[in-house]
């Protein structure tokens, strides 16, 4: 009797020292899985179980998220799920309530939040332009860095996006919407961001100006810039974002890679 | 002096004029017949204490008494300018320092040049109107400042995000609010003499001086109303303005 009972404890224990060691084993394969994953492709920009919280309603809620330098995601979800507040956060306009936000694999707390906003660039959805002038609005981003504007570069971005040289002189309230839309986008990207945010860019313009800044944008990821757009048509996503990223009610409904 | 002395009836008769504002206040359902009975109770008391009060101090000739009344002056007017920048984090030592700051600068210069002395029946009546009109001033900053940050959030935020430090963001902001604060001495200096005689000269003439001399003190007080007004109101915007940012140069 009492082997018996010896010899089920003697099995007992050497199955749990068996599923210990199994367990242990295959966590450990998995974590040097997931670092080799990441030892291939840094991550440009994470999300750490972020939310946003203001006057009691949840904004976000719970939000994590890995993008990679060079991707072009495209953003979607109905208005009021949170979108805006999520480029927001990454442009460091705001912070989360609660969660991490890594750029480059180091606490976005941790960088100077001047120097941040001038890698990370982000072009609002109403495209308001502010001053008095076309001029006031795109010598800014030089003013702010303490240089003087480089005509010759603003005039050649103005090209781009189809804009003669002398809308620097026109008073904003003569433009009409599309064409603001198109200052506030170059406005943007003149200093070469290395990440730019769009919040429904191309709302405002019609199908000519969307193509010329669709173009824009496609070549600006194409030569490394990191691209996050918002936009409302399923039909523009597909067509030039590698992963489509769905948000619902403050959450992450799906991310999908598309090419 | 040949100056009119005012009888106590004919100062009570005179109250009859109040009940002018309040009947207004009444008709037009302005729901301000309160206030305005607080406000004339205020100014009467608040008058005939500063009346015994400074017969008193201009009797004691010492600068000490002299100086610690512009203190208390001082701390009064900025409770009051904290007041409008309800929501502005430290208020009153924002205010303080910027009203103290315009009144020692512009009663140095007034006291230096010797356009007065630093006596108290001089230097008293002179402090209060310097500090009264920062304080003035102090409010229409603060309220102006404290609604261009609401109603002009999205420029702010669109500088940030075009690399602008929190000064370069707001610049527009504390520019306006200055401006609003200047505007209303740089009107009265325009309009002087044309559409009132102003506080300073009226109170003289009353008191018999000749207007050629009542003028004199008068261009002087205008001199010191700009210095005052300006210097307050820089120092108030730009302390005040880095309250609206957090420490990540954010919009709170």
């Amino acid at each position: 009797m009492k082997a018996a009972f010896k010899a089920a404890f003697k099995r007992f224990a050497y199955k749990r020292l068996r599923s210990a060691a199994f367990g242990y084993l295959c966590s450990n394969i998995q974590y040097y899985l997931i670092k080799d994953e990441e030892g291939l492709q840094l991550s440009l920009i994470e999300l750490k179980n972020i939310s946003y919280i203001k006057e009691d309603k949840t904004i976000l809620n719970d939000i994590s998220l890995k993008l990679e330098e060079g991707d072009f995601i495209s953003i979607m979800g109905a208005s009021g799920s949170g979108k805006s507040t999520m480029l927001k956060i990454l442009s460091h306009l705001i912070s989360p309530t609660s969660g991490q936000v890594l750029y480059r694999e180091k606490d976005m707390m941790s960088y100077d939040p001047i120097l941040l906003r001038r890698e990370i660039s982000y072009c609002v959805q109403s495209g308001s332009l502010f001053g008095r002038t076309v001029e006031d609005n795109l010598a800014f981003p030089y003013e702010a860095r303490g240089l003087v504007m480089d005509r010759a570069a603003v005039l050649s971005m103005l090209a781009r996006f189809g804009l003669e040289a002398d809308v620097l002189n026109e008073e904003n309230k003569n433009l009409s919407g599309g064409e603001k839309q198109r200052v506030a986008l170059v406005r943007t990207l003149l200093l070469n961001p290395a990440v730019v945010l769009l919040d429904e860019v191309t709302s405002a313009l019609d199908a000519e100006n969307t193509r010329i800044v669709e173009q824009i944008i496609r070549e600006l990821n194409e030569s490394g810039t990191t691209i996050l757009w918002i936009t409302h048509s399923p039909e523009q996503s597909s067509r030039l974002a590698n992963k489509l990223l769905t948000v619902e009610n403050g959450k992450i409904k799906s991310l999908e890679v598309l090419r | 002096m040949n100056g009119t002395n005012i009888s106590t009836a004919s100062l009570l008769a005179a109250s009859s004029l109040v009940m002018i504002a309040i009947a207004f206040s009444y008709y037009q359902k302005l729901k301000l017949e309160k206030e305005i009975l607080i406000g004339i109770l205020r100014a009467v008391v608040q008058l005939l204490v500063v009346g015994y009060l400074l017969e008193y101090i201009f009797g004691m000739e010492n600068p000490l008494f002299t100086t610690l009344l512009i203190l208390f002056m001082t701390f009064n007017a900025a409770m009051n300018a904290a007041k409008r920048g309800e929501g502005i984090e430290n208020g009153f030592a924002i205010s303080f320092v910027s009203i103290l700051a315009g009144t020692v600068v512009t009663l140095s210069i007034l006291v230096l040049s010797k356009a007065i002395k630093y006596e108290p029946y001089q230097i008293i009546p002179i402090s209060g109107m310097v500090i009264s009109n920062a304080m003035v001033a102090l409010g229409l900053c603060f309220r102006n400042i404290t609604s261009q940050f609401r109603s002009r959030r999205e420029e702010v935020e669109i500088k940030l995000s075009l690399g602008a430090d929190m000064m370069t963001a707001a610049k527009g902001i504390i520019r306006d609010s200055i401006r609003t604060a200047l505007l209303p001495t740089i009107d009265s200096a325009k309009t002087m003499g044309i559409v009132a005689l102003p506080g300073t000269m009226t109170g003289l003439i009353l008191a018999g001086t000749s207007p050629i001399f009542a003028v004199k003190y008068q261009i002087m007080v205008v001199f010191m109303m700009f210095s005052t007004t300006s210097i307050a109101s820089m120092i108030a915007c730009y302390l005040a303005y880095r309250k609206f940012f957090n420490n990540r140069q954010q919009l709170i």
